[in-house]
């Protein structure tokens, strides 16, 4: 059923992640590709795999940008900094990809409001990807269906897991420690605390998709010589005399 | 947007069947065409051959056709599957149409209920093609309110040029026929000129910035790709036609799917004849010729919203 569900999910599941910690390090991205080609989307084909043209179906994509330093009228406000920016389904509440599909391949779990793809049902039209402003849909070249991420939903549901372990590929796989995941429509847990806190924010909120996932802005760096906390600056040695200061003189010439 | 060929094919093609099944349609019902039964013949078959390209081109998209009757469960929220649904349930009397006005060659009492209905089902199945496109809101270019009446009009423009050639050939000269054609062609194209006014001064809601979340517009720049190749998403959403190239194809689609027709249309007019007939088979040819380029470019001038994330726009 593609429709959405007509009561809002008590509980989104989602993730939170932090651009001020996450380091580039496609830790996440590899984990969610190994986990989910033999989990609830399996497979996730490549093309090419060894050649020069090799293209695959990632349900988690990490851009890096640049931000310009800000110049004010005290000078330099906040310097120029590289973000790393992971980007994979949002679950949004209001999820476009989901009323359009005609299949029925497309939902929306009421219980939780992850969005997932049947994909015995689908029928590799592409149309979900194309209402997707987030670019989080793949169609699989090698199965012919719709791919996104699942929110690992066959790991954080399995109670064979210990519950350490009942968390998403990509959460345990950040050594920076910059994915969370957790119920953001519960005020009081701990991702809903960590939005509150860091002021996270939805992408592209003009879409009005009402993502799920939030994202925390790169905190503030301090900017250039402030004049505190500046290290001595590094007198010359003085030239050492005797034997040691002969092999110097020796080596040096 | 990837112009994928079997899409513009198939809005094109069975733009234009759906075009012709509308005005036979009206035509029939008001018994308005010669009592002839081999012009009922030609019509039906030109008609069909055209719903069926465009049908069968489409389904040359799909990944999995084999999964296709499932496109019939989703109509309560999914345009393309209403759009399904509105192509099998017009079948059902366009074909009694089609038995009725070969048996029967001219209908009048309950059987004109069929062909009206089977106008009123290509209308059903046009718009809901319109609406897939114009419901997406990822692709401002075709978020547009024009997009519905320009989908309609070119279904009608050219499914009139089909049937005035078929018309013509039967030695029937109506001067009306080619008159309402030309409405029709200066209705289309030129709501395609205001459309391509619109979308060339179209200002993007969304940007970098917004789309990331980071930085004042203009603050934020693309810095590294997340892979060295390619991938799905960039190939689909991240084709982009030149400047230059889009306006010649504009001004090749406007000569093709416009003038052409036009000056046909005009010939038709002037003579009957052999060279009336030949204005009218050309002009048909040229007309959906012209709307196979208008929808290429449809796709190709098409932005969608994700890729702010692979270039700063
Ligand atoms: S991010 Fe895209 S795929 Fe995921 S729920 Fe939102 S619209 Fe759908
Ligand atoms: S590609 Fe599959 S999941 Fe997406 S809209 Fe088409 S049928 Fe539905
Ligand atoms: S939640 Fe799972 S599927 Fe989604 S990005 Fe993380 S690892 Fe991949």
């Amino acid at each position: 059923m593609t429709s959405l569900p007509a009561t809002p999910p008590a509980r989104k599941l989602g993730l939170v992640i932090d651009l001020d910690t996450c380091v580039g390090c496609h830790a996440c991205a590899v984990s969610c590709k190994e986990w989910n080609t033999g989990g609830y989307p399996a497979p996730l084909t490549d093309q090419d795999p060894y050649g020069a043209g090799v293209t695959g179906t990632w349900l988690n994509r990490i851009h890096s940008y640049e931000l310009e330093a800000e110049i004010g009228p005290a000078g330099v406000e906040e310097v120029g900094r590289t973000i790393y920016f992971p980007r994979s389904c949002l679950h949004c509440d209001n999820a476009p990809c989901v009323t359009v599909c005609p299949t029925g391949a497309s939902f929306k779990r009421e219980e939780d409001g992850i969005v997932l793809v049947d994909e015995d049902k689908c029928f590799g039209c592409g149309l979900c990807a194309w209402a997707c402003p987030y670019g989080a849909r793949e169609l699989d070249q090698g199965s012919g269906t719709m791919k996104k991420c699942t929110l690992c939903v066959d790991r954080i549901t399995d109670q064979s897991l210990e519950e350490a372990a009942r968390v998403p590929a990509c959460v345990q796989a950040c050594p920076a420690s910059a994915r969370h995941f957790g119920d953001l429509a519960d005020p009081d847990s701990e991702v809903s605390r960590l939005v509150a806190a860091r002021g996270g924010y939805d992408l592209m909120p003009e879409m009005d998709c009402a993502p799920t996932n939030k994202y925390l802005p790169p905190r503030p760096r301090r900017t250039g010589n402030r004049g505190q906390g500046e290290a001595p600056r590094l007198e010359p040695l003085a030239e050492a005399g005797g034997f040691l200061g002969w092999l110097d003189r020796v080596l040096a010439d | 947007m990837h112009p994928a060929l079997s899409v513009v094919i198939f809005t094109s093609f069975a733009g234009a069947g759906y075009g012709m099944l509308f005005l036979l349609g009206l035509l029939a019902a008001a018994q308005h065409h010669p009592a002839d039964l081999r012009f009922n013949l030609a019509c039906l078959v030109l008609t069909f051959l055209l719903m069926v390209v465009g049908l069968l081109a489409s389904t040359r998209h799909l990944k999995h056709p084999e999964r296709a009757w499932r496109a019939f469960s989703q109509w309560r929220s999914s345009w393309l599957s209403r759009e399904a649904v509105a192509v099998m349930l017009t079948f059902v009397p366009a074909g009694v149409f089609a038995l009725a006005w070969l048996v029967f060659v001219r209908l009048d009492g309950v059987w004109t209920l069929f062909p009206l209905l089977s106008a009123l089902g290509a209308v059903a199945v046009v718009v809901c093609t319109a609406q897939i496109y114009a419901s997406l809101r990822t692709i401002p270019e075709w978020h547009q309110p024009l997009v519905l009446p320009l989908y309609l009009a070119f279904a009608l423009a050219t499914g009139t040029l089909w049937v005035n050639a078929v018309t013509w050939s039967f030695g029937v000269t109506a001067p009306f026929a080619p008159v309402f054609a030309l409405i029709t062609l200066v209705l289309a194209w030129g709501l395609k000129l205001l459309y391509w006014r619109r979308i060339d001064g179209l200002k993007p809601a969304s940007s970098t910035a917004s789309a990331t979340g980071l930085g004042r517009p203009g603050g934020v720049r693309t810095f590294d790709p997340p892979h060295a190749g390619t991938n799905y998403v960039m190939t689909e959403m991240g084709f982009q036609i030149g400047r230059r190239h889009a306006s010649k194809l504009r001004r090749i689609a406007l000569g093709l799917g416009f003038l052409l027709p036009a000056l046909g249309c005009l010939v038709m007019i002037l003579a009957a004849g052999p060279l009336g007939i030949l204005a009218g088979w050309l002009a048909a040819a040229a007309g959906l010729a012209g709307v196979v380029v208008e929808r290429w470019l449809f796709f190709a001038e098409a932005r969608h919203v994700v890729m702010n994330y692979y270039r700063s726009q």
